[in-house]
């Protein structure tokens, strides 16, 4: 494994990344990696970008920001934020896992500017990528009973996915001491690993 | 049980910055914790106050920060150890209780937590508030990452009981809401009776008893200082005798490591992170500066590290400090304003070391930019989906128009700080800290004499109205300044995570407390006041315009509740949708009002067919569009 190990998530307010980025980063604590877990927001607002780095060490606590250009992995809840943070964040060797469904933006609703076609960004995010996987992730978590529960979708498709040097198992233990047995979550999850071994 | 509470000495477990802190606290035995929320210290108080029941704790969020540290020191005073945590302005705020209680001092540990914010993410100010530590003569730690944040809280209450002096904790965003794995130790359950024994009384004194205590305040901090040359908060790494030395706290010492890691300069630069930072270990400064073939400082806000260690060189040339030369803020090699980063440190090590770094190809990163201008669009904030502020900075907007005489509309601090924004229509026209708004209006109030007759308006929450509103409303009243206060009340403190206030009905712990009301309060003064419910446009507006009208201090109470609240988001949410048959589309001389103006995220085009439409994954269903759609098109199913 590359030490430290550098992964994204990034969304927009409101989607669920400080969730997604605690589960990804308390399976990792539970493997007995050194984690850092940084949010490039205070979280206090909604609706602007927001991106978690999450970084996986045998070695020692890293910062909890990752240097740009530097990024591994990327789980990414929305096209365009997916593509801006590649923008600062990637290399020739970045994985990616996106969700295809865009939110769109108040300078979007208010016609100053115009949302790009989905499909040419995810092609710019294939172009800067070394592998890229789309999950409909909104799709599957409304299956799971809420459509909010696309960031669990997704964590569930990244730990199936086997970019991460952790276990699916550890993810079902987290979620579950987080919220039980029984919870739609755990659902979600599930969905999500089903989604990724696809 | 809580996160925080966990009786296993050795576990890990990965926490914020601020649980660590909370976690520290328990350790030590802290029995009474207290604040006010601010970003971003509020999770100090709420972890201590999810484990207050298993520990036996109180834990309030008092009504501002000056409460709060009056509340944690009369109980230090009693011998319990007790914190207080507050973001960086709250420590102005309770500055005159600490420039007072330095010199009464403390016989149980008692913590002040503050919250600075570099890059200012969620404050108005990039206030440094290392500055107080020196300011007042109190000890100052600055953890680094969430397990020394533990280790610092705990040490903090021992140093605090032992100097008899209270001890400052200096966290920042980047620390206190990043997470680490943290390595549980003992929990300390021994609860302490509280003992009250004046004489002597607790008092900072006056006249010859106030320098007395003051040079007591100056022995406590040369015993400090004493102490933190051994500390192993303080640590050096690098070889002994460093080309360069890099000195640095809090998590400026990550960014530090990682770019000498990755510049591969481990063999030539050496780094002394400090984690007591005032008073200064003079005699470990002085060794390491003895070594040193140039000194950078890496620190984030002031030079707080640069101005005192070089005013302390200045000293050891007399002891054959040979001359040094210092890099840092002055000489521009670290920024003086913003976040630092490694990014930042790796800049200033390879100008300073003459070495190039470079993360990726340079045709990569050119195409990245290339693809990124290309595509990706601005995202600024918005208010949220169902968010009444938007409801009530429509009617505001739509009444200030109306009356047509140009009103001054002075903000202030919350989520409806946005009022400044286009999200809020730019209704408001000024923004600093908590209470300034109406504080200002009362000023703006006054000019009339001088041919200013421009109508004053301010807006505040309603927690920002029991924080820091009510001297200024007393005073609008008692110097009949003309101003229309109006208080957006959503019923909870809603941009620091929804948080009780004196008109909840309940305190942090949940037990029933009468609530305050704003329009209670006023009337006990004698201020005109009336309440409408913003989602109710057409009311509001016309109650707001016959208040413009009026002289002397009115307030007008905008109330509906967030519909983030726990209990909000629980109730069943109406299902709204376009009725495209009716929705005229472009061809409407509304020109896209529903997603162009009133800019909320659930509101969207339906490209294909030019019509409106509703995100339903976004929507709450507070109806706001379907009530401003001239068309009539969009419908709201009750019990959706």
């Amino acid at each position: 494994m590359k030490d430290p190990l550098n992964v994204l998530v990034v969304g927009v307010g409101g989607q669920g990344n400080l969730l997604a980025s605690l589960l990804i980063g308390s399976a990792a604590t539970e493997e007995g990696f050194q984690v850092s877990v940084g949010e490039t927001y205070g979280a206090t607002q909604r609706g602007g970008s927001v991106m978690s780095h999450l970084r996986l060490s045998r070695r020692r606590a890293y910062s909890p920001l990752m240097p740009e250009g530097r990024g591994d992995v990327l789980l990414g809840f929305e096209p365009v934020e997916t593509l801006r943070a590649l923008g600062t964040y990637g290399n020739p060797g970045i994985r990616v896992m996106v969700n295809p469904r865009p939110v769109y933006p108040l300078e979007v609703l208010s016609g100053q500017t115009k949302y790009p076609e989905v499909e040419k960004v995810l092609e710019a995010i294939r172009e800067l990528s070394k592998e890229v996987v789309v999950v409909e992730a909104t799709e599957l978590a409304k299956e799971a009973g809420d459509a909010r529960m696309q960031n669990v979708v997704m964590v569930g498709c990244l730990a199936a996915s086997g970019w991460l040097p952790l276990r699916p198992e550890s993810f079902r233990k987290v979620v579950v001491e987080l919220f039980g047995e029984n919870s739609p979550n755990l659902r979600a999850l599930e969905l999500g690993m089903a989604g990724g071994r696809r | 049980m809580s996160r925080i509470g966990l009786d296993r000495p050795g576990k890990r477990l990965l926490l914020s910055g601020n649980e660590g802190i909370a976690r520290g606290a328990l350790e030590a035995g802290v029995q009474v914790c207290s604040g006010y929320p601010g970003n971003p210290a509020s999770e100090v108080v709420e972890a201590l106050l999810e484990a207050s029941k298993e520990f036996d704790l109180y834990v309030e969020w008092s009504t501002n920060e000056m409460v709060a540290l009056e509340v944690a020191g009369a109980a230090a005073a009693t011998g319990l150890r007790a914190l207080t945590a507050m973001k960086n302005l709250g420590v102005d705020v309770c500055s005159d209780f600490l420039m007072t209680v330095n010199l009464s001092g403390t016989r149980g540990g008692l913590v002040l937590v503050t919250g600075d914010d570099p890059a200012a993410h969620s404050t108005t100010t990039e206030l440094d508030t290392r500055n107080y530590a020196r300011l007042a003569d109190v000890p100052l730690l600055e953890p680094s990452t969430p397990q020394e944040a533990k280790e610092m809280t705990k040490w903090a209450f021992e140093l605090s009981e032992e100097l008899g002096l209270l001890c400052m904790v200096r966290s920042v965003t980047r620390l206190s809401h990043s997470r680490g794995v943290v390595e549980l130790g003992p929990l300390h359950r021994e609860r302490r009776k509280p003992e009250f024994a004046a004489p002597p009384p607790w008092t900072s004194g006056s006249s010859t008893f106030t320098c007395m205590f003051h040079d007591m305040l100056h022995q406590k901090m040369r015993t400090a200082a004493e102490k933190f040359e051994t500390s192993p908060f303080n640590r050096y790494e690098g070889p002994e005798n460093p080309d360069l030395l890099l000195l640095t706290s809090g998590p400026s010492y990550t960014y530090s490591a990682e770019a000498v890691e990755l510049l591969g300069l481990q063999d030539s630069v050496g780094i002394l992170k400090l984690g007591t930072t005032w008073p200064l270990p003079e005699e470990l400064l002085f060794k390491h500066l003895s070594h040193a073939g140039g000194v950078l400082f890496v620190e984030e806000i002031d030079p707080f590290l640069e101005q005192n260690v070089k005013a302390l060189a200045a000293e050891f040339a007399s002891r054959g400090l040979g001359p040094l030369n210092f890099y840092g803020k002055k000489s521009g090699h670290i920024p003086a304003v913003g976040e630092l980063n490694t990014e930042l440190v790796l800049r200033a090590l390879s100008g300073l070391r003459g070495v190039s770094y470079s993360p990726r190809p340079p045709e990569y990163a050119s195409r990245g930019e290339e693809l990124v201008s290309g595509y990706v669009p601005g995202r600024s904030m918005a208010f949220c989906p169902g968010c009444p502020h938007r409801a009530s900075f429509w009617v505001m907007k739509r009444a200030l128009k109306w009356d047509g005489r140009e009103a001054v509309v002075t903000g202030d601090i919350g989520c409806y700080s946005m009022g400044l924004l286009p999200t809020g229509f730019s209704v408001e026209q000024t923004l600093h800290c908590m209470g300034a708004g109406i504080g200002t209006a009362c000023g703006f109030g006054k000019l009339e004499r001088f041919g200013f007759d421009r109508p004053v308006v301010s807006v505040s929450g309603d927690s920002t109205f029991y924080h820091a509103c009510i001297p200024a409303l007393l005073n609008a009243k008692w110097n009949s300044s003309n101003l229309l206060h109006v208080v957006l009340d959503n019923s909870t403190t809603g941009m620091t995570g929804h948080q009780p206030h004196p008109g909840s009905g309940v305190t942090a712990s949940g037990e029933p407390s009468a609530p305050i009301r704003v329009e209670d309060l006023c009337r006990g003064i004698g201020v005109e006041v009336r309440v409408c419910d913003p989602f109710e446009v057409d009311e509001a507006t016309r109650t707001l315009q016959e208040m413009l009208k009026g002289k002397g201090p009115r307030v007008l109470v905008l109330r509906h509740p967030c519909p983030l609240t726990e209990g909000e988001k629980r109730k069943r949410r109406p299902r709204v949708h376009v009725n495209q048959e009716k929705c005229i589309g472009e061809e409407c001389g509304c020109m896209a009002f529903c997603s162009r103006v009133l800019g909320c995220p659930a509101n969207i085009w339906d490209y294909p067919k030019n019509k409106a439409k509703i995100d339903e994954v976004l929507c709450t269903g507070c109806g706001l569009c379907a009530k401003l759609c001239p068309a009539g098109a969009i419908v709201v199913e009750e019990g959706g």
